[in-house]
């Protein structure tokens, strides 16, 4: 059985059962192991990739969801080699720290400021509700997505 | 040591004492760049940054800049054993250690430099033995200290791949030829394996011993689905082990006990106050499920593993003796993988890889525990109830009685005498004995009684710890271990002294203390946060201090929580003192984490069962605080150049509970002692109360 979709720009097909998960796909087919394994019960975020443009966790979306769709992982924010402008500022800030739910924080804010350049903090707040972090680095994260809005905007 | 040890004017600190071979520490690898040094400690990396903070040490301990350091990942077979990654020790110990290590090496290079004239340090560091025994030579004193990147910000070097979304923790290594296991977990504590209907697991590779029970294949999918199918081909026999959830306290205070006697100074008057304090099991809950990876030789005799444990030669042992193996069998290295905040299921996801893995030699097996299993079987940290009593005469407190319950605090491989304490080893045909948790020695903070003798003058004081001596529930190390309940209880009471007393409660506490670096952050808590100053309806300002182990950093934390129809933390204004702070961003990090964390056990967190399993087994059934509940942390990090670095990450806890519970008196009038602050609790205080 084979799946044709797009991720981050690219045409592929995956030969795999279609209730597989989205996530398994992306890291054991694809080798795209930005997109993290978090909880598989889509309740954590750190598995978040944008499927035609919404965020959703890959996790709990089966293969056959994503057919003639694109898909955009953390990978396919920016031309390799290059910080997103939200990656960007959380470097700056160190706003991580053991970094597993940045992926999908990273993915799911960037889509906010896509849509949404001039987002405020309760914008931000709301939407980051989506995503868990354990290391209690709420703060810092909601501080630096706010200072990557110019930098988004422009990018 | 058997070596004859010089005169010395510089103490060997003791892990450089442990571990003499200069190779241990510094080495050169074939992928290292030519002008870089190796630096291999034996701490390793939980997301707390302090690979980054050792980097800096050792970048000025070799005076040379820190893009010049490579810090290597701790490995049983190549570095230093510098034990657990735990107690907010890894400054304590491995700072001197690397200092000293680096001494040693800039005199032995200066020593031979004439030798090798136009070679650079790091050219000339490439050609000392490796077996040469640090702990037999003495660095000269008369080289001046180095401190160019201690004490500054520098960014931490693991994050640029992980904001980046590189691979880099373990659930991301893709070996050669790698096969995925699954390990099937009991369908609920103390169940035994009754039988494997062969036929609906036929063509699956099976790998059954005892109660343990897995599957093996070539992708993560078809091990998904394996599982699937051994979980309906399996029986159990299944019993009712677990005491009543919501009677924590009668289970906690029946025994069997070992008793803990802390303190017990004579003529305590007789008590005029008393209160009680309780917190539920609380899970580590870790954003990631534990990931183990395993490669047994294709002769079947040694085994490799990657494990993400906080203590990876404890972890080798474990193995080696659960298997009844040579130690020098098992080589256990480590990587990176999400949070973590204690002893969780690291090292049991570790020994599932090691026993499935064992089926397929010469080939690396990867097995990541699902989210369920992740909470439901981790260890758990121990719920507690500490019953506490003082005497209040003339505006002081004059006496006081802390007597606490607990279960233990410890089941780390080797706990118990050398007990592998690895959970696939309990459900094995022969399995591994598990005796109830103990807590780490006295010397080492202990576990039930961490913090429970106040810091502040109270008059004779009896301190007393009673561990369950027997339990079905599985407990272990989490974050701070008993002292988040000791620091929460302690200072709640002195709170509800300070309003007997008709005293402020910072000045209640100040009046008590004579400790001028406690006082210090008390005072800047208290002045960083609008102490005194008008606050809206439904809210309050509460003060919490300790601090951590009684020889750890000191914490102060002021809350400021709004209580509506919940308990809303909304701002933390927090004063430490680390001694040096190595990386004051890092110190800041950790006080924001920890607090933030510490607001979510405070106000949310309670694991949950029935007679028989854990039900609280995913994100909806045990909520974590999330990004519209965490509060605004603002720290004060009181540097103090002259004196040593203490550990950062788990001074906040204790402090950071208090202060949510005194706030939420300060704004409703009513104590709420048993955690989590929900509103549930709040409803039955205030009914208590009336």
């Amino acid at each position: 059985m084979t799946t044709p979709f797009t991720v981050n720009g690219r045409d592929v097909t995956v030969d795999a059962q279609p209730d597989t998960p989205l996530l398994t796909v992306l890291r054991e087919d694809l080798g795209l192991l930005g997109s993290r394994f978090g909880c598989g019960l889509g309740l954590c975020g750190a598995c978040f990739v944008r499927l035609d443009g919404h965020v959703v966790p890959a996790c709990d979306t089966p293969l056959w969801q994503a057919e003639g769709k694109d898909v955009v992982t953390v990978e396919g924010l920016s031309e390799p080699g290059h910080a997103h402008p939200v990656q960007q500022a959380i470097l700056d800030r160190q706003a991580a720290q053991c970094g597993f739910c940045i992926s999908g924080i990273v993915v799911n804010a960037a889509t906010l400021l896509d849509e949404q350049p001039d987002a405020d903090e309760e914008d931000v707040v709301a939407a980051l509700d989506r995503n868990l972090c354990r290391c209690g680095v709420q703060r810092r994260i909601v501080d630096a997505v706010l200072a990557a809005r110019s930098g988004a905007a422009s990018s | 040591m058997t070596t004859t040890e010089p005169l010395r004017t510089v103490d060997v600190p003791p892990h450089v004492a442990d571990n003499p071979r200069l190779g241990q520490w510094i080495s050169f690898p074939d992928d290292l760049s030519p002008d870089a040094v190796g630096v291999r400690i034996g701490k390793v990396e939980l997301g707390q940054g302090i690979v980054t903070a050792l980097a800096q040490v050792a970048a000025d301990a070799l005076a040379l800049p820190v893009a010049q350091v490579r810090m290597l990942n701790a490995h049983t077979g190549l570095g230093p054993d510098e034990g657990l990654t735990a107690g907010s020790l890894s400054m304590v110990q491995a700072g001197p250690a690397l200092r000293y290590v680096g001494a040693v090496v800039r005199d032995l290079v200066a020593r031979v430099a004439d030798d090798h004239p136009g070679a650079s340090f790091v050219d000339v560091a490439r050609t000392l033995d490796p077996a040469t025994d640090l702990a037999t030579w003495e660095p000269r004193t008369d080289q001046p200290p180095v401190r160019r990147v201690v004490g500054t910000d520098l960014p931490r070097l693991d994050l640029p791949d992980k904001v980046l979304g590189r691979p880099r923790y373990l659930a991301d290594l893709r070996p050669a030829g790698l096969r995925y296991g699954r390990a099937l977990r009991p369908p609920s504590f103390g169940a035994t394996l009754v039988d494997v209907d062969a036929a609906k697991v036929e063509g699956l590779q099976l790998v059954r011993d005892g109660s343990f029970v897995g599957v093996v294949a070539a992708t993560e999918a078809e091990a998904d689905a394996a599982l699937v199918r051994l979980r309906e081909a399996t029986t159990w026999d299944e019993r009712d082990l677990l005491p009543d959830e919501h009677d924590l306290t009668t289970f906690l205070k029946a025994g069997p006990h070992d008793d803990i006697p802390v303190l017990d100074e004579p003529d305590a008057p007789a008590p005029t106050h008393t209160a009680t304090y309780t917190r539920p099991f609380l899970a580590h809950a870790s954003i990631a499920p534990s990931c183990g990876l395993a490669r047994w030789s294709d002769d079947g005799t040694t085994v490799h593993v990657w494990s993400h444990s906080q203590g990876i030669h404890n972890l080798r042992a474990a193995i080696a003796t659960s298997l009844g193996l040579d130690a020098a069998a098992v080589t256990v290295e480590h990587v990176e993988n999400a949070g973590c905040y204690g002893h969780n299921a690291a090292d049991d996801a570790a020994f599932d890889a090691v026993l499935l893995a064992r089926s397929v030699p010469g080939t690396a097996v990867q097995v990541r525990w699902s989210r369920r299993d992740e909470l439901a079987w981790g260890p758990l940290a121990s719920a507690m109830v500490a019953d506490l009593s003082a005497t209040l005469a003339g505006g002081r407190v004059t006496g006081w009685r802390h007597d606490v319950w607990s279960q233990g605090h410890s089941s780390r491989p080797g706990y118990g005498g050398g007990t592998p304490g690895l959970l696939a080893g309990q459900h094995r045909a022969d399995p591994d004995p598990s005796p109830a948790a103990g807590d780490p020695p006295p010397d080492r903070g202990g576990g039930t009684t961490r913090n429970a003798v106040p810091i502040y003058d109270v008059g004779p004081r009896s301190i007393a710890g009673h561990r369950l001596s027997a339990s079905p529930l599985r407990t272990s190390a989490m974050r701070a271990l008993g002292a988040y309940l000791n620091v929460f209880a302690i200072e709640c009471f002195m709170d509800e002294l300070a309003e007997q007393a008709g005293t402020d409660p910072v000045d209640f506490r100040l009046a008590h203390l004579a400790d001028e670096r406690a006082r210090a952050v008390i005072e800047r808590a208290r002045d960083g946060s609008g102490w005194g100053t008008p606050l809206p309806d439904e809210t309050g300002r509460g003060i919490g201090f300790a601090r951590y182990k009684d020889r750890g950093a000191w914490c102060a934390v002021v809350a400021e929580v709004t209580v509506d129809h919940e308990v809303r933390v909304r701002r933390l204004t927090i004063a430490v003192d680390v001694g040096l702070a190595v990386s004051p961003d890092g110190v800041r990090n950790q006080i924001e984490g920890g607090a933030t964390q510490a607001t979510s056990w405070t106000t949310r967190e309670r694991v949950r069962f029935d007679r028989r399993r854990v039900t609280s087994d995913d994100w909806e059934t045990y909520p974590i605080l999330r990004f519209s509940e965490a509060p605004l942390v603002d720290v004060h990090v009181i540097d103090r150049p002259d004196q040593p670095s203490l550990g950062a990450g788990e001074a906040a806890q204790g402090p950071t509970a208090a202060a949510i519970a005194n706030a939420v008196h300060a704004a409703l009038g009513v104590r709420v002692r048993d955690l989590p602050l929900t509103a549930d609790a709040v409803v039955r205080a205030i009914e208590q109360a009336e």
